[in-house]
């Protein structure tokens, strides 16, 4: 086929216009520019107009283009390469590894592409279908073993009908280059596959057949798994403003989730923060496995210094590598950081574009395209009776810290768990920042729906109070409600602040979580018969510092159980006062 | 390569040009040649068939339409030596200090990105001896951090005493529109500290073009990290970045870009993310750091807000105090656990407190707050502030952790304090028996 070709006539920073001089061009497909001095750009097309002008968005710096330079057309569309090896893998926004290309420069030079799988490794493949037999668009022909996982590998998804399998290798070790089976379609062409194929990462993968998310997704967070919970192939967003703890609560949930697979899509965002995970990962255990954390984490980093076309890619890169993965019968885990840097980067090329504005200057778009975004998770069930699920997990970066604008807004009409992030809270150190009235989710919790409610009622109680407190001082509430107070703030300071850097008080798993709530409920249902207000405060600031304690020690710790009667003795007694002063 | 000289001007605006020319590259530099001789540069920014728009770095004022255009066959570069410790350039890159000119290697600005798997994660404490930074906010070599501040506030003073208390090897001074009397302070303080001869300026003054006002922090980055690329450890300041996206909200005006943000153009974060980006630990050579100043009124203005998202942290002044709550390092966590056992512990402690506090000053304003406990939270929010938000108070970071044991102690039963049990024992100063604070204050 020939190639589609073109010239360049017009550059706009990342925006380029191209006339194009033969052949056709679709829109969304790759394209090359080719500089003076050899270098190829890669870039999309997003926009074809009257008279063959077509605007391609360059993923790289476009200095030292100029009028004339030559376009090629490579008739796909912008697509990432499925197969083995993936995890454990640290690329850029579009997929280029990032270890193999700081081998050619320790800088992101333009024009540098790396095969994103590796083409040399063996794997030991087992194969499990025989010549004979019929399959079609992801049948499984066999497997090989990756990391942890036995990782199938597919009958491209894009083959659509029946093909009968010609030939299929014995076990043994090949490589992605290899042909493993040769398949027949009915007219009698003889297709050979290999153990890799690439998928367009705008396209959602269709699921087999889908679910609806109903179990708890634990985190190790406890205000998350307690009061917000989000569930395997659910959505979650966390707005916040800088300085809130978004990339904490990302971190730790990256850390400590219960996700066999997790993607960290870091979007726009401090380079940082991506080398934090990848250069910390893998000396970190997953308490699941036993393996390196890094094993399970894939990261797809376009940073906010990398050029601002590839962030989409990445974002779409993420969720189409997470799509492939839940296809394994595997719980994958996104986490996108952040989507209003998609967003303004949809909003920079919108710009150059001169499209009418929506409001804030973003396109009128952005909140089509977020929808449908979060749509592509969920949960997935296969003909074999598995099942596999897709949560994704973004954040929002509200200009001003403000919830009312496009980004934001289409978001929270898009996802099922909503954490609002508060200056506030962080200001006064009560982490995580996560608002305790106003944030929802739609998941089941690790505890039952009358126990949320029984602390969610104490949570606005306590407010209320403390807004009394305010305007009327001590004396100016009953007892009794300066003691729902002090319940609310105990219930605050012990169970949903958490300390992420702790190593005990960094995650907490289920079986835990509900053994803090029994100790919670017990000290909120039990009645404190104190008569002056100070005697109450230090009650509880005596409760306070035994919870915090326990909540410092190992679960296999010598002291657990002892300092868990220490406080519940507290509770009982009331007989701190004197004791311990 | 040949050197193409164009005629034809189209318009001309106030900061940019636009004319009719071929074989131009995107970004090249050019020399706008007045009728008279005299030159300035100008670099392409936008191609469209046979037009060419470019930024004039003089600005506007006073090209004609019979100047010439000569584009140079070259991108916009910045020279770079060891000879230029010392001394002191504008926003095009010439000496103004009356100098000679240097012969040097010329190296690209605004290049890519360092690839992220040659980044180190950051692990040394900077000590600036600012006990609201070393103990609440430490400063982490490679961060990035501006200061937030009102104009008028002394962040320029802060900025050249943690430029001249901390041990960098090199220090480049990137000043963009700075009032005169502020490059001549930070030049007077460079020379007595004795710093002058490992540190290099970058001026912009309000007299000189806005171009070459967005030019400096491209220019101060590119040297510095040249230098950390040969090892060196680099501390680069900008101030005042605020008034560098306001010359690119003008830039992108003059180009009829759509705004976002009160006249922001969409690509404001891209821009700012690009520049602070370059501050990085890097595996096997030295470290660039970036410490700013973004003046603001509110911190949810278009600059601080995209900067917040952008850089580790921020040190917010106010009043001439550096403030507790505001105030943000990102990278603390990574060094505050190597410093002294009870560092972290009584930072959170001395933050929570003083979070209480700040809540019934809101009450007090009721007349509610009557009780012993809430007295005593206002007068530990009195002395925190005496004793630790003087930004030019100099302590070293042991002192300052015994100075807020001692404020703790001074003010508070040791339950009150919401520390573990260990620390306490090992920490908690006897009544009288303070390191550092003077009289008991709390009566």
């Amino acid at each position: 086929m020939q190639e589609s070709t073109g010239k360049v006539v017009s550059v706009n920073e990342s925006l380029v216009g191209v006339e194009a001089t033969s052949g056709a061009v679709m829109n969304g497909e790759v394209a090359y520019i080719t500089l003076e001095d050899g270098t190829r750009l890669k870039s999309e097309v997003i926009d074809i107009k009257p008279g063959n002008r077509v605007y391609l968005q360059v993923f790289e710096d476009t200095n030292w283009m100029k009028v004339g330079d030559p376009v090629t057309f490579s008739g796909l569309p912008l697509a990432v390469k499925l197969g083995p090896g993936i995890l454990g893998s640290v690329t850029d926004g579009l997929q280029n590894p990032l270890y193999e290309l700081v081998k050619e420069d320790w800088f992101l030079e333009r024009g540098l592409y790396v095969d994103p799988l590796n083409n040399t490794t063996k794997w030991t493949f087992t194969p499990s279908v025989r010549p004979g037999d019929t399959v079609t668009g992801g049948s499984v022909l066999g497997s090989v073993p990756e990391k942890m996982f036995d990782h199938k590998i597919f009958v491209p998804f894009t083959m659509q009908g029946k093909y009968t399998i010609e030939d299929i290798v014995d076990a043994g070790d090949y490589t992605l280059e290899d042909t493993i089976a040769t398949i027949k379609d009915p007219a009698g062409n003889s297709l050979p596959l290999k153990m890799a194929f690439e998928w367009p990462v705008k396209k959602p993968m269709p699921f087999h057949e889908r679910s609806v998310p109903g179990e708890t997704l634990p985190t190790g967070i406890r205000i998350l798994d307690g009061l917000f919970p989000i569930a395997y192939g659910g959505t979650a967003c966390s707005p916040g403003p800088f300085g809130a703890g978004k990339t904490v609560l990302q971190h730790t949930i990256a850390r400590h989730s219960r996700a066999d697979v997790v993607i960290i899509a870091a979007c726009g965002e401090r380079a940082g923060e991506a080398v934090e995970v990848f250069k910390d990962f893998p000396e970190l255990i997953d308490p699941k496995t036993g393996n390196s954390l890094m094993d399970r984490t894939y990261i797809v980093g376009n940073t906010s210094s990398m050029p601002v076309a590839a962030r989409e890619a990445s974002i779409y890169m993420a969720t189409t590598v997470g799509e492939y993965y839940r296809k394994q019968g595997l719980d994958v885990l996104i986490l996108a950081d952040s989507t209003s840097r998609w967003a303004q980067a949809l909003r920079e090329t919108s710009g150059r574009k001169e499209e009418i504005p929506g409001p804030e200057a973003f396109p009128m778009y952005i909140s089509t395209l977020i929808s449908a975004l979060y749509d592509r998770a969920g949960v997935e069930r296969f003909p074999d009776g598995g099942q596999g699920s897709l949560s994704i997990f973004g954040t929002v970066s509200p200009a001003g810290g403000n919830f009312d604008e496009p980004v934001t807004q289409a978001t929270l009409m898009s996802t099922g768990a909503f954490w609002g992030l508060s200056r506030e809270l962080s200001d006064a150190r009560k982490y995580p920042a996560i608002d305790r009235i106003d944030s929802t989710s739609k998941y089941p919790s690790i505890l039952t729906n009358e126990d949320v409610a029984f602390l969610r009622e104490l949570l606005r109680d306590g407010k209320s109070i403390s807004s009394n407190l305010v305007l009327m001082g001590e004396k100016g509430v009953t007892n009794e409600a300066f003691i729902r107070y002090q319940k609310s703030e105990l219930l605050d300071a012990v169970f949903l602040q958490q300390n992420s850097f702790h190593e005990t008080d960094g995650a907490t798993s289920p079986e835990r979580l509900r053994m803090m709530f029994d100790v919670v409920k017990e000290i909120i249902e039990t009645p404190v018969d104190i008569e002056d207000k100070t005697s109450i405060r230090s009650h509880f600031n005596f409760l306070r510092q035994a919870f915090l304690d326990w909540n410092y020690t190992p679960l296999d710790s010598d002291q657990f159980s002892t300092r868990k009667t220490k406080l519940l003795n507290l509770v009982k007694h009331k007989a701190h006062v004197e004791e311990n002063v | 390569m040949l050197k193409k000289t164009y005629e034809n001007i189209d318009s001309i605006g106030r900061s940019i040009l636009s004319i009719k020319a071929s074989g131009v590259h995107n970004k090249e530099l050019a020399e706008v040649i007045y009728p008279n001789g005299e030159k300035a540069f100008a670099q392409v920014i936008a191609l469209d068939g046979e037009n060419a728009t470019l930024q004039l770095f003089s600005g506007g004022f006073g090209v004609s339409t019979d100047c010439k255009i000569r584009f140079l066959g070259k991108p916009v570069q910045v020279g770079f030596s060891e000879d230029m410790l010392g001394r002191i350039y504008s926003g095009n890159g010439q000496p103004i200090d009356g100098g000679p000119e240097l012969l040097s290697d010329m190296i690209r600005i605004a290049g890519p990105s360092i690839n992220p798997v040659k980044r180190l994660v950051p692990k040394d404490m900077i000590r600036t001896g600012v006990p609201m930074i070393d103990v609440f906010n430490t400063l982490v070599r490679s961060q990035k951090i501006p200061i937030f501040a009102k104009a008028g506030e002394p962040y320029n003073r802060l900025l050249a005493n943690i430029a001249t208390q901390t041990d960098a090897d090199v220090i480049i001074i990137g000043g963009v529109g700075l009032k005169y009397d502020e490059y001549h302070y930070f030049n007077r303080r460079i020379e007595e500290a004795g710093s002058k001869s490992k540190t290099i300026m970058f001026i912009h003054t309000h007299r000189d073009s806005i171009v070459e006002g967005l030019m400096v922090p491209d220019l101060a980055l590119a040297v510095g990290e040249k230098f950390a690329l040969q090892g060196k450890n680099v501390l680069v300041l900008l101030s005042d970045m605020t008034q560098w996206s306001d010359y690119l909200r003008q830039v992108a005006n003059s180009q009829d870009q759509i705004p976002a943000n009160q006249g922001y153009p969409g690509d404001l974060y891209s821009q700012l993310a690009s520049r602070y980006e370059k501050a990085a630990d890097i595996d096997g050579a030295g470290s660039l750091t970036i410490l700013g100043v973004t003046t603001m009124d509110d911190v949810t203005h278009p600059v601080p807000d995209n900067t917040g998202y952008i850089t580790e942290g921020q040190f917010y002044m106010k009043n001439g105090f550096l403030e507790l709550f505001g105030s943000l390092s990102r990278l603390k966590q990574q060094v505050n656990d190597r410093t002294r056992d009870d560092h972290r512990g009584i930072m959170n402690a001395m933050a929570r407190l003083l979070s209480e506090a700040d809540e019934r000053v809101r009450a007090q304003k009721f007349g509610s707050v009557k009780d012993d406990y809430s007295l005593r939270l206002l007068e530990y929010r009195k002395t925190f502030q005496r004793e630790l938000m003087d930004p030019f108070r100099y302590l070293e970071l042991e002192d300052a952790l015994d100075l807020c044991w001692d404020i703790l102690a001074n003010h508070f039963k040791k339950e009150e304090a919401g520390l573990s049990s260990e620390l306490i024992d090992k920490y908690w100063p006897e009544q009288g028996s303070f390191k550092l604070l003077k009289a008991n204050t709390h009566e």
